[in-house]
């Protein structure tokens, strides 16, 4: 499997990840404010390089998703077809974070029957360990 | 002023295939020189390069194989397939302004027998691919199916209209003896029952996996009418990064389902001296179906979320609204970023394509859409 990078602009994810937190980067000028996703320098609203990492509820619904047929690079091949989902989060709907919806955390990609996925199906988020990161994962709300 | 101070003169490819036993190296040279020959241009008066940042063979390299002289304008353009069209607007652009005088664009690509990029997992997931990769968003058809399935939710489009993208390309490269699908027609049954690839996504919906290279030649409006060939003008050039895009995973802005084709188009309209309307045929770029519906809204022959709707009725077929992809294009003439349609666009405003489409005087020619991106208007 691909591990996530850790580089300096996306540090502070994983770091709040690892306390069972989703946090999404945003501006910290007072005037400003604006959510951005990828982490980044500096805020493409207003230049401003101050940034605090503003908490999620973790609630979001299935923007689209694609369900991936070999050929694959070899471990996720293992596990198609399995479901790749953009979640548009409730507090953020601008920003849609990639993942998988799985019936637990740590449940093989393949874990959700794909019928069950539609666009608007409300999820929520929680996190998976693997090789120490905690990496999120997103569970159907009407399991 | 760019508007039609330069014009391509020449073209050149080498065979389709699956697999050619010769190098990359090797084929950009023969591309290379089949263009300059069809121009009747020496190869010692070759002065600018532009390719692709993916092209392995750089300008050194074919420079000195082909025997050009001094070189006085390069440049290489990124974003994979996104940057087809600007080879061409760059040299269109060095020309005009005098830095330099003949102007040789090519891609060169073994990616029917050679690596598939997607595979390579030595290195480091750039932004913005370490947020999308490890989920299993490996490949462009699984980038792009994101997209698709989002555009078919929201406007109601189905796979039969895919489907008419797909026949579409297949029908004129059934007519063109040079593209790998010459010999094999595509049915409806064929496509519904074909595997998925990344499911929206069918095997159907994604472009040939295809060895081969080519070539155009650039000179200026003057030039060109001393050369052996009809010049072809380059009317109007544009490239497009939209703001806020984020490339293939354009998955954070407003409106992902808007994207660098809208950008390139309004640049690409606002200098031309007509509109999408007077278009008489269209190659536009097919890595995957679902891109033929968005830029067909980018561009500007149809409204937003009519892409889909625009494909009925035969509209891409020889004789319908839109001619496209003459060729068969990259899902069934040869996938070769997109190069082959440069060359396509042309041959239709010289009268000499294999489905040609009848007194064609204006071509729009496309780099990816979902992408940063460019395109050219091409005028006889």
């Amino acid at each position: 499997m691909l591990n996530p990078v850790i580089d300096e602009d996306g540090a502070p994810f994983w770091e709040y990840t690892a306390r069972g937190e989703l946090r999404v980067q945003a501006c910290a000028e007072r005037d400003c404010g604006e959510l951005r996703f990828p982490p980044r320098p500096c805020c493409p609203h207003c230049g401003s390089f101050a940034s605090e990492w503003r908490l999620m509820s973790g609630r979001g619904r299935i923007w689209s998703y694609v369900l991936p047929h070999p050929p694959l690079l070899p471990d996720y091949a293992e596990q198609a077809p399995y479901n790749a989902v953009l979640v548009e989060l409730a507090d953020a709907p601008r920003i849609r974070l990639a993942g998988n919806v799985v019936t637990a955390p740590d449940a093989r990609l393949d874990s959700v029957d794909p019928s069950r996925l539609r666009i608007g199906a409300p999820v929520r988020v929680a996190f998976t360990e693997i090789d120490g990161l905690a990496v999120p994962r997103w569970i159907l709300e009407r399991g | 002023m760019l508007k039609d101070a330069t014009a391509i003169v020449g073209i050149g490819q080498t065979a389709f295939a699956k697999r050619l036993p010769e190098t990359e190296k090797a084929l950009a040279c023969r591309a290379v020189l089949a263009a300059l020959d069809d121009a009747g241009i020496a190869p010692s008066e070759v002065d600018a390069f532009a390719s692709y940042t993916m092209e392995e063979t750089d300008e050194v390299e074919v420079a000195k194989a082909i025997g050009a002289g001094d070189v006085t304008f390069f440049s290489k353009v990124g974003y994979g397939g996104g940057g087809s069209c600007a080879t061409v607007g760059h040299l269109a652009a060095a020309i005009a302004t005098g830095q330099a005088s003949v102007g040789v664009a090519w891609r060169s690509r073994k990616r029917g027998s050679g690596p598939r990029p997607w595979k390579n997992t030595a290195v480091q997931l750039p932004t913005p691919g370490q947020w999308t990769r490890p989920y299993g968003l490996l490949r462009p058809a699984d980038e792009i199916g994101m997209l698709a399935r989002r555009y078919m939710h929201e406007y109601g489009a189905t796979r039969d209209h895919l489907f008419n993208v797909a026949l579409a390309c297949r029908n004129r490269a059934n007519q063109n003896p040079d593209a790998i699908m010459y010999e094999r027609p595509l049915t409806r049954e064929m496509y519904m029952t074909s595997r998925w690839i990344s499911e929206p996504l069918c095997l159907f919906d994604n472009c040939l996996e295809t060895d081969g290279a080519l070539a155009c030649v650039v000179v200026s409006a003057e030039r060109a009418r001393d050369c052996r060939q009809k010049p072809v003008y380059v009317h109007s050039a544009a490239q497009g990064l939209p703001a806020q895009h984020h490339g293939m995973v354009n998955y954070w802005n407003d409106d992902p389902l808007s994207g660098p084709a809208w950008t390139a188009a309004r640049h690409l309209w606002k200098t031309a001296d007509f509109g999408p309307q007077d278009v008489d045929v269209a190659q536009i770029y097919d890595a995957f179906t679902p891109l033929v519906p968005l830029s067909l809204e980018g561009y500007g022959f149809c409204g937003r979320g009519e892409g889909a709707a625009f494909t009925e009725g035969g509209a891409l077929e020889l004789g319908g609204r839109l001619p496209l992809n003459t060729g068969g294009g990259g899902l069934s003439e040869a996938y070769v970023h997109g190069f082959n349609l440069i060359n396509e666009g042309v041959k239709q405003l010289r009268g000499t394509s294999t489905a040609q489409v009848p007194d064609a005087a204006t071509c729009l020619v496309t780099a990816g859409e979902g992408v940063p991106t460019s395109a050219v208007l091409l005028r006889a």
